[in-house]
């Protein structure tokens, strides 16, 4: 694999793993635009558990523990959080990664603003499993249950509530959850890049966390791995197209025609790219069955 | 008989300075048809709400199959045996068909295991067999994997009941289940409801279509703004001087066979 492929891969993986991280109280209709500050959270952590001068854990421990601290960080916020609706929430997860953001600046023992080393490698392989671990956690998720419960919730909460659904419950394990996802993505970030600083994470890239989700879809469990690799991957290839065509005005420009995709999409597919319908027909279509039945008796 | 399903006592409700609900009480008897009816405005969706804990009573009582369940939430009631559909149709349009009316199962999955079951993933599972047989059960098992915002208005309103049904409910409210309904629609409908009755399910509808009143109650109880004005059988009903006076303000006709007559 070349080094700019492995390099795109990696971005790719973290991209997956965040957007899931955000898909899944997004699934029950909840925005969180904090989600640098859960990410800033992991990385961290999971860097001071296992450098040398903090508590020297081996890495995939201090992984696990970075996990459960943010999930529990996660669980604590979601309380009052989730007392928030629409772009309230969203201001109020914008304004918890930038508290985040501004207590790993000012903590002189993970460096400051100058940024923490973090000692432990982990290898693309790893990077990779773990996205690929994430992928299939969600799937599974989603199709439980609790996953049914999420979704009914997102279409009609007041309902949900007169079938019995436990709304609060489930809107905290889904925000604790992707919690610990977020927290995932960070400390694996640390450990590839054995470096982390705060200002990395900032509130561009909780805004493209969310736009994934958003734009992938929040429908199914299919929205934040199209929406993220689409959004990954589509720079990129624009940005080797201009470069074929020898047009530096084009590449440099590329974020113009990107942003103007953006609010195409948001016409053309408002529900994000893949919807619930759209996931029948293709599934249909794949097992060769008319996804239409016919009305029966009608 | 055998008693009582639901005693609603002295209840009360005012939205600020409007009385909306004035000391209504009635009882349901159990296994019985039960129609609340009224002129638009007279406070039947909000008896249902109030019922099933939507908005908070000022004062009285409901009493479910025993139970005092006038204070608890809104999640617990559909476990003390209540269940609903909607005036408008309230599924959920991204889930489909099989997926709704698993939701109608939720309060029966009590434990972290029952959560936790990939119902989407196993496609042979208690849950999703109990599911499709309902649908079998009321002719729509050709839709089960279908995006229900796809699907005719008729078919909606069935799926309403089957998915209130499979919560296990000793008293089903049915708030205008045949309103916009073709007549084909309507006697599917009924012949559900019909079906529903005899397995045991008290039934509570509130309903303008006084002919499909009619055809499908034993009891049916009147209100015009926010008091009760009269209670006894369809037929009484529809001699009462009283019920006729709130529906048309004269005494010269009863309340219109068929359609929207209380509009």
């Amino acid at each position: 694999m070349s080094g700019y492929i492995e390099a795109q891969l990696i971005i790719l993986c973290l991209s997956v793993i965040y957007a899931y991280a955000i898909f899944l109280p997004a699934a029950s209709g909840q925005l969180n635009l904090g989600a640098a500050g859960f990410i800033t959270l992991g990385a961290y952590t999971s860097g001071w558990l296992n450098a040398s001068d903090g508590l020297g854990l081996p890495m995939a421990l201090s992984i696990v523990l970075s996990m459960a601290f943010v999930g529990a960080i996660g669980f604590a916020i979601s309380l009052p959080i989730l007392r928030t609706r629409g772009v309230y929430m969203v201001l109020a997860t914008f304004a918890f990664a930038e508290v985040v953001s501004g207590i790993a600046i000012n903590m002189e023992f993970l460096g400051g603003a100058a940024g923490m080393p973090v000692d432990a490698h982990a290898p693309v392989e790893i990077v990779v499993g773990a996205a690929i671990a994430v992928v299939l956690f969600c799937f599974f998720f989603m199709s439980t249950r609790l996953g049914l419960a999420l979704r009914s919730i997102h279409d009609d909460e007041s309902v949900s509530v007169l079938f019995g659904v436990d709304v609060r419950t489930a809107k905290v394990v889904a925000f604790t959850v992707g919690g610990m996802l977020a927290g995932l993505g960070g400390a694996i970030y640390g450990h590839h890049y054995n470096y982390v600083e705060a200002q990395t994470f900032n509130v561009l890239l909780s805004i493209y966390i969310l736009l994934y989700v958003l734009l992938g879809g929040t429908q199914t469990a299919w929205g934040p791995l199209v929406g993220a690799a689409f959004f990954t991957v589509l720079p990129e290839i624009f940005r080797q197209f201009a470069t074929e065509l020898g047009s530096d005005w084009l590449a440099d420009s590329r974020f113009i025609f990107f942003g103007m995709f953006i609010v195409l999409m948001m016409v053309v597919r408002p529900e994000g790219v893949v919807t619930r319908t759209m996931q029948d027909r293709c599934a249909g279509f794949l097992s060769g069955r008319r996804t239409r039945a016919a009305p029966a008796g009608e | 008989m055998a008693g009582n399903v639901l005693a609603i006592a002295g209840l009360h409700k005012s939205f600020g300075g409007l009385k909306v609900i004035d000391d209504v009480s009635f009882d349901v008897v159990r296994g019985s048809r039960t129609a609340l009816i009224g002129p638009n405005g007279a406070g039947k969706t909000t008896i249902f709400n109030l019922l099933t804990g939507v908005y908070p009573v000022d004062a009285g009582t409901v009493v479910l199959a025993g139970s005092d369940i006038t204070d608890i939430p809104s999640k617990d009631r559909v476990i003390h045996g209540m269940s609903r559909s909607f005036q408008n149709i309230r599924l959920m349009p991204h889930l489909s068909t099989i997926e709704n009316v698993m939701l109608g199962q939720h309060a029966r999955a009590h434990s972290l295991g029952d959560l936790l079951f990939p119902l989407g993933l196993v496609s042979k599972n208690k849950w999703r067999a109990e599911a499709e047989a309902a649908l079998q059960n009321a002719g729509l098992d050709t839709y089960p994997g279908e995006v229900v915002a796809n699907l005719p208005y008729g078919v909606q309103k069935r799926i309403e009941v089957v998915r209130a049904m499979i919560s296990r409910p000793q008293l089903l409210l049915l708030d205008e289940p045949a309103a916009g309904l073709n007549d084909v629609e309507t006697r599917q409908l009924q012949e559900l409801l019909e079906k529903v009755s005899e397995s045991g399910v008290t039934v509570l509808v509130v309903e303008h279509d006084m002919h499909f009143v009619r055809n499908l109650c034993n009891h049916v109880v009147v209100l015009n703004f926010g008091r009760k004005i009269f209670e006894g059988s369809p037929e009484e009903v529809h001699r009462s001087p009283v019920v006729l006076e709130a529906y048309l303000g004269t005494d010269e006709a009863g309340p219109a066979d068929g359609g929207a007559s209380a509009s």
